[in-house]
């Protein structure tokens, strides 16, 4: 996020986009809920489902999924036809205005076009814009609804266009906000687990970053950018990548294309697992070693709002299990090294060293409520939101993003969009949650399928159905719904029993290698 | 236009209607136009004639014969006796004595001025009673400064209970900029035995309607709500009628009289609750939510109805208020007493021969309202007590009967004049039963939002019923003092509060009743 | 801004209501309905104190403080106002403080401790009230239930989500979910706020019945492991049994201001679950058996070793994780690009 959560109150308007905030984001939603609630802030949900949150908000849009950028190009289209854009901060703070303004400003994004494209009422999508574009302060929250496109790269920039036009980003209670999904995803991705860059985005490809860190760690780096996730099962498969070593992960559930991901699994020679449990993943590998859980060992995980907090032991670990830095130090010295981390503390030390935005988070500053990098030294108060002033590149750059239709489009033989996400009581893979009987009982798996398509199959609710896709099948008992618009369904994909990404297209977003988890074309049959 | 030999005004009220008032009148019209008396005799809709206990009954003027209890069979012969051949029928007619003692004193009557003797659903009949001129003076010439100051001149305080100055009040607000401000009728009247309000409404409501105008222009209120009881069907009809009247004759809309000041009306159906007619919790209510009253400060006068300045006024208040712009300040404070000046409207209920509704001036003492406007005891018993202030009033016995009935000096014997309601019982009574039932309607009553008022009226009542039974000690009567004592000083609003009043008054003036069912 | 409170002057900040000012100074006043994330409500009434000037007895969670203003706490009228009230609120339902799970961590039975209030003096409730057992992770027994508004405030205002409420009124009032049915069947989605906040025995934890008292526990505060937002929550251990007995939101956290959701609240299980790992596996002939930590150790490193030296570097990725602690990702990636010389390094984030 560029803003802080405690800043969610002072937008005067919020648009949620991609986002099925209160299922999975539960205590910002709370936020967001409690601003409309307070009266001063109006609320926009644009999503395929009408999902819990847009029962608060002003204007609700049900969008096919897949045209997110054709629908932020015509808010856009007409915020600029209307004047209401921030023609100051466009012309002080911002850099290729005209070029983007001959792409949204082209005809196929007038709401009446856009309309044909994604469904939604022009005269919606006109409301919106008013709305959005005529209020003092709005920001924009997101999440894999936006980046898990083959164009989810191209749908970031455009709310980042949006919010660039607007004059919203660099003030409290604007921003573009994308939710992360667990924990630690910042974390991880602060400290370098991407095959691009080293801990705080310095980049492999940079000499000197090269030689600070082979300096720091008296040895020699590679300088060539890694494979992703994504490249990594296809190199498995290909039999070009022979050793993985996979900490806390669960690709076989969370992955796209389920039965590519099993071959690859089985072609690999040898596959390294350190879980809490045996988790289907697991079951793969030549060697399990056994993890601490969060509340059995110390560290810090940083939130959603750049926040790092401290995590703090809470119960002794059963017996037999390490937690993961220990096991990493352990792997690490047998295969010739030297270190010497003592406690987690050590490690802390070396990352404010080596990791500018986080150099004055030491393990002493933490404190109970955390800080915010950047925080580039020990008297640094830490920063609630990102760009005051002026963006870190210096001027902010709007880029023309053109409208592209999903990868796999619903046809003769299936006819459906299939869209997958989270429910509230579940979380990620099951690996976690599913461990409390409780939350099984609340949520178990389902397929959601609008009134109007189970009524023309002849579906009722809680019947158990056949979904396809050309990957694979899974049943699954029917929602029927008036939440989800005719012709979309929709799986968690929480679940191993039917499991949604053995359904999900693996064809990913050329830049961010994200998989296309939020459209595809599938078909439901009755199992009779 | 015809010249009437005769008016009849019909008493239209919520008994009446249960007592076929419609069918009779239907009656009597088929009645007159048999004898072809139509163009001389004229029948007239009113509100209530101020009889209780009397079923259908009619007025006949400028004979002035008062007909009660009529029944269907008696129309004929009223007709051929009476209106043909001049020969009241005595025997349907009003005891003669109680008619002189029932002594309506209409110099004195300020609020009721009009009721049962003009049509209430006729906007003409109220302007040509002098009505709507206090209107057309406020905003042809007069700022609204000036009408809140002759408000507070006059004296007027609040007939709703509490007997706050209405000047004072509007005062807060007046002077107050929002976005919008708003004038609140309060037409609950849930006290028990209470109906003035009602009857105001029904016999009078152009009156009503032109208090609620002189008071949102002064105080620079644009939408005011009427928010009346649902049981009041009558008073809602009237209302309606009388509001869409007014629109049509431009004294109610955009830019009245071309002053530029703009105003509506609208009624809200209450909740039925009693703690509804709370200012606070009315507001509540209004707004869609549960009934309960909400912490002051912020009064509503700052921050009422959705948060906006907001003036609460009873229907009595406000019905006061077209005679003091009208004539005056000083005309105004020529009735009542000093510090509380006007009239009062009472209801009379309980062991009187005539239990109804009155004006008086303001400080008339107890004895002169049972024996003059209440027609005096019933069945030749003794006064025993009177329950004054309404539920939440005070048990008073004879010792008080001379007390004048105001404010100020009821406050010296820690009573209050309430709602107006008087509950006279004569020696028959017993207090233990009294109080039970106050204490029943209270329990029933709270509504829950604060500890010592829901659960100390749990125990006062659990400690009542014990003593009714036959079960109670000395010690309870102790106990129930000190309870609603501690619930006078913490409950959250003055329904919890007020309790202290009904039951220190029935213990300590009538001890010797809760000591018999000791024995 | 100086005022006097029993005598003794204090600083008041812009804003303070009286009780906030002598709570700052642990001065206790006696309250069961204020709590600073549902504000003052001014129902419970046994924060009343006196004001010097001011006739009656005055509600101190929404008094505001003026200059000069002299307040008593403690005087015998106050207090015997105060016990009063606490007294009705105590004999209005079922305080078996014995089986009671809140007991020792209850506001109402703090404030009768305080007033010396050894037993309630009536008796108000009829033995037939409902404990609401439908939901899955909450139990409501409505017999300790003190209408202090608290849940309704936290559950629509706080959270809002919007589905509790009062019923009835009187003495009969009751909290109610979605109009009055059971809670499990209700719209409520479990986020325990009501709970958390509710200050008597009536809203609690199910799954906790039982399992400790409140001081025998240990809390202990981290973050959640769920989702992104970061919930700092208090954990309560029951350290004899090295066990999770139940988790709180912290209330002054900036990232969830006491809020968590299901998952966060009741969703631990797996922490102290039967079937974790709790030793080192190598699969041989297809199934797996139990090896120490130095062979498995030693295998990895061997296996790794001998994968870089035929195919290079490049044939080995790592995959780092969103669930571990920042230090451990770091430690990964370290591991990945020093030992093993490769930049196949990523995690699942984006999925
Ligand atoms: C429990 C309770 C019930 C009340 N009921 C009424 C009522 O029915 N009608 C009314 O006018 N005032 C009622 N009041 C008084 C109002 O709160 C308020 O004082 C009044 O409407 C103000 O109008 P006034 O100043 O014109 O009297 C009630 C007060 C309490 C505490
Ligand atoms: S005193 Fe009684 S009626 Fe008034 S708020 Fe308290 S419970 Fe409700
Ligand atoms: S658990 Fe949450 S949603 Fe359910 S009733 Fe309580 S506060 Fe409301
Ligand atoms: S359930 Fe608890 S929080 Fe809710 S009103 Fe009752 S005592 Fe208060
Ligand atoms: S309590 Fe819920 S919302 Fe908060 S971090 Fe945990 S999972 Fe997320």
């Amino acid at each position: 996020m560029t803003n802080d959560i405690a800043g969610i109150k002072k937008a005067d308007v919020i648009l949620i986009i991609g986002s099925d905030t209160s299922a999975a984001h539960p205590v910002i939603a709370a936020r967001i809920k409690q601003a409309v609630r307070d009266g001063k802030t109006k609320l926009i949900v644009i999503d395929p489902k009408k999902i819990t949150i847009a029962d608060y908000a002003d204007i609700y849009a049900s969008h096919r999924p897949g045209t997110d950028v054709a629908v932020l190009n015509c808010l856009m289209h007409e915020i600029l036809k209307n004047g209401w854009e921030d023609k100051e901060y466009i012309q002080n703070r911002l850099e290729g205005f005209e070029e983007f303004k001959a792409e949204v400003m082209k005809d196929i994004y007038s709401p009446e076009y856009v309309e044909k494209i994604s469904g939604v009422p022009a005269e919606t999508l006109r409301a919106i814009a008013k709305l959005f574009g005529t209020a003092k302060t709005a920001s924009l929250y997101y999440a894999m609804g936006i980046t898990q496109h083959t164009t989810g790269t191209d749908n970031v920039w455009s709310t980042a266009n949006l919010q660039m036009i607007c004059g919203n980003l660099g003030v409290e209670g604007g921003g573009v906000n994308p939710l992360r999904g667990q924990s630690n995803v910042q974390g991880a991705c602060d400290m370098g687990g991407l095959p691009n860059v080293y801990p705080g985005y310095q980049k492999v490809t940079d000499a000197k970053a090269q030689a600070k860190f082979e300096k720091a760690w008296n040895c020699k780096l590679d300088n060539k950018v890694g494979i992703t996730v994504t490249e990594m099962f296809d190199a498995m498969y290909d039999g070009k990548l022979k050793g993985l070593y996979v900490m806390g992960e669960n690709p076989y559930l969370s992955d796209p294309d389920q039965n590519h991901i099993i071959k690859a699994m089985e072609t690999i020679d040898f596959m390294v697992v350190q879980d809490l449990f045996m988790t289907e993943t697991a079951a793969y590998a030549d060697v399990i070693l056994p993890a601490a859980a969060y509340a059995e060992k110390e560290g810090h995980v940083t939130n959603t709002e750049r926040r790092v907090q401290k995590s703090n032991k809470v119960i002794d670990p059963p017996k037999g299990v390490k937690a993961d830095w220990e096991i990493i130090q352990l792997i690490a010295n047998a295969m010739g090294s030297d270190w010497n981390y003592q406690s987690p503390r050590d490690i802390t030390k070396e990352i404010n060293l080596l990791t500018p935005q986080y150099a004055g988070i030491t393990w002493e500053r933490v404190g109970r409520n955390g800080l915010q990098w950047p925080c580039p030294t020990t008297d640094h108060p830490g920063t609630p939101y990102l760009h005051k002033g002026k963006f870190a590149r210096g001027k902010g750059l709007l880029k023309p993003i053109p409208f592209q239709e999903a990868n796999e489009l619903p046809d003769e033989e299936y006819p459906l969009i299939l869209t997958t996400g989270r429910v509230l009581q579940q979380f990620h893979t099951g690996t976690m949650s599913r461990k409390t009987e409780g939350l099984n009982n609340l949520a178990g798996p389902m397929v959601m399928i609008s009134v109007y398509d189970a009524e023309k199959m002849g579906i009722s609710n809680s019947e158990v159905v056949k979904i396809a896709t050309r990957r694979g099948e899974i049943e699954a008992p029917a929602f029927v719904t008036k939440r989800i618009q005719p012709g979309v369904i929709y799986i968690p994909f929480h679940y191993s029993e039917a499991p949604a990404n053995r359904l999900t297209n693996s064809a990913i977003d050329p830049v961010a290698k994200i998989p296309e988890y939020k459209v595809c074309a599938a078909k439901v049959k009755k199992t009779n | 236009m015809n010249f009437y030999r005769s008016h009849i005004l019909i008493g239209i009220d919520d008994s009446s209607l249960e007592a076929g008032v419609k069918e009779i009148e239907q009656a009597l019209q088929e009645e007159l136009s048999k004898l072809n008396l139509t163009d001389e005799i004229n029948i007239l809709e009113t509100g209530t004639l101020g009889y209780f206990g009397t079923g259908v009954s009619m007025m006949v003027y400028p004979e002035q014969v008062t007909y009660v209890n009529l029944k269907k069979e008696d129309i004929a012969e009223i007709a051929k006796e009476h209106f043909l051949k001049g020969r009241p029928v005595q025997r349907l007619i009003l005891d003669n004595t109680l008619t002189r003692q029932y002594d309506f004193n209409y110099k004195n009557r300020i609020v009721l001025s009009n009721s049962g003797i003009i049509d209430p659903e006729n906007i003409d009949e109220y302007m040509g009673a002098g009505g709507y001129e206090a209107w057309e003076k406020a905003l042809t010439s007069m700022k609204p400064a000036e009408l809140v100051e002759e408000v507070k001149a006059s004296g007027l305080r609040g007939r709703g209970g509490a007997g706050f100055p209405t000047g004072l009040k509007w005062s807060f607000t007046a002077p107050l900029t929002a976005d919008q401000k708003y004038v609140v009728v309060n037409a609950d009247e849930g006290e028990p035995g209470t109906f003035k309000d009602r009857l105001i409404m029904e016999g009078d409501p152009h009156k009503l309607l032109e208090g609620v105008m002189l008071c949102a222009y002064a105080i620079g209120a644009n939408r005011a709500y009427i928010y009346i009881r649902g049981e009041y069907k009558l008073c809602i009809a009237r209302l309606e009628k009388a509001i869409n009247q007014a629109r049509e004759y431009g004294i109610l809309g955009e830019n009245i009289f071309e002053s530029g000041f703009s105003l509506d009306i609208f009624i809200k159906i209450g909740a039925g609750a009693y703690v509804c007619g709370e200012e606070t919790a009315l507001i509540e209510s209004m707004e869609g939510n549960r009934g309960n009253p909400r912490s002051k400060p912020p009064f509503p006068g700052v921050s009422g109805a959705w948060q906006k300045p907001t003036v609460v006024n009873n229907v009595e208040t406000l019905a006061n208020v077209p005679a003091i712009i009208k004539n005056g300040a000083s005309w105004f404070k020529e009735f009542g007493v000093e510090g509380c000046y006007g009239t009062k409207v009472y209801t009379v209920m309980g062991d009187v021969k005539l239990p109804g509704l009155c004006e008086v001036d303001m400080g008339t003492t107890l004895r002169t309202i049972i024996e003059q406007y209440g027609g005096g005891m019933k069945d030749g018993k003794k006064f025993k007590a009177a329950l004054a202030g309404g539920a939440a009033g005070v048990f008073l016995n004879d010792t008080l009967l001379d007390v004048n009935m105001d404010y100020n000096s009821l406050k010296e014997y820690a009573a209050v004049l309430g709602s107006g309601a008087i509950l006279v019982m004569n020696e028959d009574a017993d207090m233990v039963d009294m109080l039970w039932s106050v204490i029943r309607f209270f329990r029933h009553e709270s509504c829950g939002k604060c500890n010592p008022c829901a659960n100390g009226n749990e125990i006062l009542y659990k400690t009542i019923t014990r003593i009714r039974n036959g079960e109670g000690c000395e010690a309870d009567l102790d106990e129930m003092i000190k309870v609603s004592d501690v619930m006078n000083q913490t409950s959250f609003c003055a329904l919890g509060q007020s309790l202290i009043m009904p039951v220190r008054s029935a213990i300590e003036n009538f001890r010797e009743d809760f000591l018999a069912r000791m024995k | 801004m100086q005022v006097y409170l029993n005598g003794k002057a204090y600083e008041a900040k812009p804003g303070e209501t009286v009780l906030q000012l002598a709570l700052r100074n642990g001065i206790y006043i006696p309250h069961l309905c204020f709590h600073e994330k549902t504000g003052q409500a001014a129902k419970c009434r046994a924060c009343v104190v006196e004001v010097e000037g001011i006739p009656g007895l005055k509600t101190s969670c929404n008094l505001p403080l003026k200059e000069g203003l002299k307040i008593s706490t403690n005087s015998e009228r106050v207090l015997d106002a105060q016990r009063m009230v606490v007294d009705l609120a105590l004999s209005s339902g079922r305080h078996d403080c014995l089986s009671c799970e809140q007991s020792g961590n209850c506001e109402l039975q703090d404030a009768a401790y305080y007033l010396g209030i050894e037993r309630p003096t009536y008796q108000l409730y009829e033995d037939n009230f409902e404990v609401d057992d439908s939901s899955e992770f909450i139990l409501v027994d409505r017999s300790k239930c003190i209408s202090c508004g608290r849940c309704v405030e936290a559950c629509n205002h706080t959270v809002v989500n919007e589905v509790i409420g009062f019923g009835e009124r009187g003495f009969a009032t009751k909290i109610v979910f979605d109009g009055d049915i059971p809670m499990g069947t209700s719209t409520c989605v479990q986020c325990g706020e009501c709970m958390q906040l509710c200050p008597v025995g009536c809203i609690i934890d199910k799954r906790a019945v039982g399992s400790g008292r409140n001081w025998e526990l240990d809390k202990v505060e981290t973050v959640c492991p769920y989702c992104g937002v970061g919930c700092r929550m208090e954990v309560q251990v029951d350290r004899k049994q090295n066990k999770i007995t139940r988790i709180l939101g912290v209330d002054d956290s900036p990232t969830n201001n006491g809020m968590l959701c299901v998952k966060g609240r009741f969703g631990f299980d797996f922490v102290n679950s039967d079937e974790r790992l709790t030793s080192p596996l190598i699969k041989e002939n297809g199934s797996f058996r139990d090896a120490s930590w130095e062979e498995a150790i030693a295998l990895i490193a061997r296996k790794f070793t001998e994968i870089k030296k035929e195919f290079g570097s490049d044939a080995i990725a790592g995959l780092a994780s969103a669930k571990v602690t920042n230090e451990e990702n770091f430690a990964f990636q370290k591991f990945i690009r020093k030992e093993v010389g490769t930049n196949n390094v990523d995690h699942c984030a984006r999925l």
